[in-house]
């Protein structure tokens, strides 16, 4: 197990150059050797949707991804879709669907929100204009214990109208 | 006060720092030499430990040390009694707490056994593996009804039967009300196991720093200030020594909240003898079989009706799931007798239950917490009465209401709060009606379901009332500083799981000081900041630590007026607070910022008063005489597919009276998030044993939880009956929208399949399950 990769990839618009085990789970890479602790980690097999990050533009589970198999690509994070957002900017530098999400109470504890949102910006720049039962198929492979999903679906529909 | 903000749908302060992966959760903290442990634990429900062996793993690469029950010494104690047993008279108690790790006998899948710690979680994990453990595999208690049968194998071999406790309870005379009855009705009633299931899995890190002694613990508990006593005690340090701080917790429902989880015991003492900080994070199987569940439970149960369907008494002996040790007392089976009466005036009632040992996960409270069982019994009960009778469903209900004069309404019985039950306040009637409006009861009745049935469809309708026993004592406190900036900050010492403390709290003090909601910085869960109260539980946040924000922040208030009235020398009653200032009524010229007031009430040189407290700062605390009773009513038109039995919930209406609202858009978001568990709970979720007790579906591939496309749109309404227990008029709101949903769903389908003559007496249910119930009928 000892035997170390050099993966080298775009996180964020960052260019990462690292060596890494080939087990390493590329959530614990970002999580824990990237710092990139937005992520979050719900059941580390691919059923709950929470660690849910784009892979060139494609939303991908990264708990059931090795790191080594982003060997090459552009991820991004949660942390990347409002690269221009800091605590004292205020919420309108927020991604629309971040902003959406507040607007619509689409979340509670929060935990599995990166994920949605992960999930939903592709999603959204594919088909603008959903139907509400195109956004509840685009969600329905994410797992929140929190809201009963009602006000993410209404922040689906807001985060359409605030990027259309 | 200018813009009264109690009451608003304020959007939530703590949402950017989670929208944008800022927020703090347990798992993101990284420290300097951190070490990483894994378990090892349990495959055998029950079986003596011949031995263990560690060589292998100490070998391991990475392993910095291996633990076992031997090796704590004499920290190595049972868990501490969370809950004492109510003053009822002949109570039977024999508690047994779970160890932090097992010495002789394992007694359920997944106690811990052995502890490794190693330099990364991965090493950690490899090393766990080659930890050997020898058993002697012991017959396993799976079922409830086979833990009292004489020749039951032993869970704790010191007691002579696996019997937890007996408690028996009284209000009235039961036999006297069986004896004028016209009708009496009698069935047994299931409701099984399910988990929580927190996104966020349960995590410690415990840093111990030599040089300054001082314990740094980040934990995902319910409860930081008790979990700092209780290691401060156990590690023989001052309470002072130790900081215990939930940050974001990603979800909590009740499991988060079981004093002391054997992580939560062991990682500041490894951190402590080894100097290093110390991590461990639960992974979604351990989850399954670590973390504490709830639910199972077996009623043979009576009612007692007069001609007029009015209800004589209830009859009700029950068995409760207490796992392998019941840590959590008696609370979660004593929710369950002393709600089942619900919102019905019943003049008697005999209610017994026994709690057993058996050999599965530890059961303490999860969201809603044992009151779902009373209410599936009673609502169930009025049902089938309503059926011999043939009455209406509703009529039986509102026939058997409190009426609202009636209030306070006292039960008579014993509450988990150790009060007599006795309802505060509430105005069922008006509920009922509105939800029956909402549903469209009547047009659904007379009109839909007879031409949806014409057409061979199995539509049917649930309507059921509960209540739920919300925001008990002790007591919770806040402090409420304002500072220089204007910006106020608030300390409580409760832990925040996504119930919106950070705005709720905030809207309370914003409308006390006349400062804008964003100017209010809340902190909670962290012991260095305030250390005195008792956790999120029992819907008792917005309730207690609501009112002890509201008496700090008005005793600031009082300070800010004080002062101001000597700076302005001006009587107090002319000055008003609004945008973030003191002023003279009508001169907003007059206006001194809070934030110059707090310098100016904080100097630091020349003299001041003697007595004079500084700054403008305020600690208070709030406890309520008992808990406040929420109520409301849950109906729902269903339809079942009769070829795959899988359903289609076309309308889900509640009406619900929390009391005085904070903010409406928590509220809603409260209720829509327990019905989505109430919805697991009655027709997605179940825990699969064998008979060995192993869990066959410890993945989130195989126990099914409710993702968006099975949840209905729920449309709301709200009744306010003020509590008169506390100054804000609150009643507690987070379990409501989970209590009900067991029943509404037993009636809505029993309606629904009615041709087919199925009665529903379980739960949970499953499209399987009802395909079994409808071909046995």
């Amino acid at each position: 197990m000892s035997q170390r990769y050099t993966i080298r990839l775009t996180v964020n618009g960052e260019k990462i150059e690292r060596d890494v085990e080939p087990r390493l789970l590329l959530s614990d890479f970002l999580r824990h050797e990237l710092r990139l602790t937005g992520t979050h980690v719900g059941c580390e097999h691919g059923s709950c949707g929470a660690c849910t990050i784009l892979l060139d533009g494609q939303a991908v589970r990264s708990c059931i991804m090795f790191a080594v198999q982003a060997d090459g690509h552009a991820l991004t994070t949660i942390e990347g879709v409002a690269p221009d957002w800091t605590a004292s900017s205020g919420p309108e530098a927020m991604h629309p669907v971040q902003i959406a999400f507040w607007e619509k109470h689409g979340l509670q504890c929060g935990y599995c929100t990166p994920g949605f949102i992960m999930t939903l910006i592709p999603f959204l720049e594919e088909n603008p204009h959903p139907s509400d039962e195109e956004i509840i198929q685009a969600i329905s492979g994410n797992i929140c214990r929190c809201t009963g999903y009602q006000n993410i679906v209404a922040a689906v529909r807001r985060a359409a109208e605030l990027m259309g | 006060m200018t813009t009264q903000l109690f009451g608003q749908p304020i959007k939530r302060n703590e949402d950017p720092r989670l929208l944008t992966g800022q927020a703090l959760f347990t798992d993101d903290v990284k420290l300097p030499d951190m070490l990483y442990a894994a378990f090892v634990r349990s495959d055998f429900a029950h079986a003596r430990i011949l031995s263990i062996d560690v060589s292998g793993a100490l070998e391991m690469p990475g392993v910095v040390a291996v633990y076992t029950a031997e090796d704590l010494g004499a920290y190595w104690q049972p868990g501490p009694l969370l809950v004492p047993p109510p003053p009822v008279p002949d109570l039977v108690f024999n508690p047994r707490m779970q160890v932090p790790l097992a010495k002789d006998k394992v007694r359920h899948v997944g106690e811990p056994i052995a502890v490794v710690v190693a330099e990364s979680r991965y090493q950690a994990e490899d090393a766990a593996e080659q930890v050997f453990v020898e058993f002697d595999p012991l017959p396993a208690i799976v079922e409830l009804e086979d833990a009292l049968l004489e020749d039951a194998p032993l869970i704790h071999e010191d007691l002579d039967a696996n019997l937890n406790a007996h408690v028996v309870q009284h209000k009235g005379d039961y036999a006297q009300a069986a004896a004028q009855a016209r009708l009496i009705v009698k069935r047994r009633f299931l409701y099984d196991r399910g988990i929580a299931a927190a996104m966020e899995n349960r995590g410690v890190v415990a840093a111990w720093d030599a040089r300054a002694e001082r314990l740094t613990m980040w934990d995902t508990t319910q409860a930081p200030v008790v979990i700092r006593n209780g290691i401060a005690a156990m590690l023989g340090l001052s309470e002072m020594q130790v900081r215990v701080i939930a940050p974001f917790i990603g979800g909590g429902f009740g499991p988060k909240i079981m004093m002391f989880y054997p992580e939560e015991v062991l990682m500041p003492w490894i951190s402590m003898r080894l100097n290093r900080p110390v991590k461990w994070i639960e992974d979604r199987q351990e989850n399954f079989f670590a973390t504490t569940q709830e639910r199972g439970q077996i009623h043979e149960s009576e009612i007692a009706v007069a001609e007029d369907g009015r209800v004589l008494g209830v009859k009700d002996v029950f068995l409760h799931d207490a796992g392998a040790y019941a840590p959590y007392g008696l609370t979660v089976a004593l929710n369950s007798q002393c709600t089942l009466l619900g919102q019905y005036d019943v003049p008697h009632y005999h209610t017994e239950f026994r709690s057993v040992f058996t050999n599965k996960p530890i059961v303490t409270p999860y969201r809603g917490a044992g009151r779902q069982h009373g209410v599936f019994v009673m609502e169930r009960l009025l049902d089938l009465a309503a059926k011999e009778l043939g009455m209406d469903r509703v009529e039986i209900r509102r026939r058997n209401l409190i009426s609202p004069e009636k209030f306070p309404y006292n039960n008579e019985i014993i509450y988990q709060d150790f009060a007599p039950l006795v309802y505060d306040s509430g105005n069922y009637g008006p509920a009922l009606d509105k939800a029956l409006e909402l549903i469209g009861y009547r047009r659904f009745i007379d009109e839909e379901q007879p031409r949806l049935r014409a057409e061979g469809r199995y539509v049917g309708l649930g309507l059921v009332t509960y209540v739920e026993g919300t925001g008990i004592g002790p007591y919770e406190g806040a402090k409420v500083t304002v500072e220089t900036s204007g910006r106020v900050s608030v300390a409580s010492g409760i832990g925040t799981q996504g119930q919106g403390h950070f705005t709720s709290f905030a809207q309370i003090v914003a409308d006390q000081l006349g400062v804008g909601v964003g100017d209010v910085r809340l902190v909670t869960g962290d012991t260095a900041e305030f250390y005195w109260g008792a956790g999120t539980f029992a819907s008792r946040g917005a309730v207690v630590a609501g009112n002890a924000i509201n008496a700090a922040a008005l005793a600031v208030r009082k300070k800010i007026l004080q002062k101001a009235s000597e700076e302005l020398e001006i009587d107090q009653e002319d000055l008003e607070l609004a945008d973030g200032a003191v002023r003279v009524k009508g001169v907003p010229a007059s206006a001194i910022k809070l934030g110059d007031l707090a310098a100016r009430a904080n100097p630091t040189r020349g003299a001041v008063k003697p007595g004079t407290e500084p700054g403008l700062e305020a600690t208070d605390y709030f406890g309520p005489e008992r808990g406040a009773t929420a109520s409301g009513v849950h109906a729902m038109i269903v339809e079942v597919d009769p070829e795959t039995m899988l359903i289609d919930i076309r309308r889900y209406v509640v009406v619900h009276d929390c009391g005085r609202v904070i903010n409406p858009m928590i509220l809603e978001g409260q209720i829509h998030g327990g019905v989505a568990q109430g919805i697991g709970n009655a027709f997605y979720e179940q825990l699969v044993w064998d008979k060995n007790g192993q869990l066959l579906n410890a993945s989130f591939m195989d126990y099914l939880l409710p993702t968006a496309d099975v949840m209905p749109v729920i449309e709301t309404d709200h009744m306010e009956t003020p509590s008169p227990l506390n100054p804000l008029g609150i009643k507690g709101a987070g379990e409501a929208g989970a209590i009900p949903v067991g029943p509404l769903f037993a009636q809505a389908l029993e309606d629904a399949l009615s041709p087919l003559g199925v009665e529903i007496l379980e739960i949970p249910l499953s499209p399987n399950r009802l395909f079994e119930l409808v071909n046995d009928a």
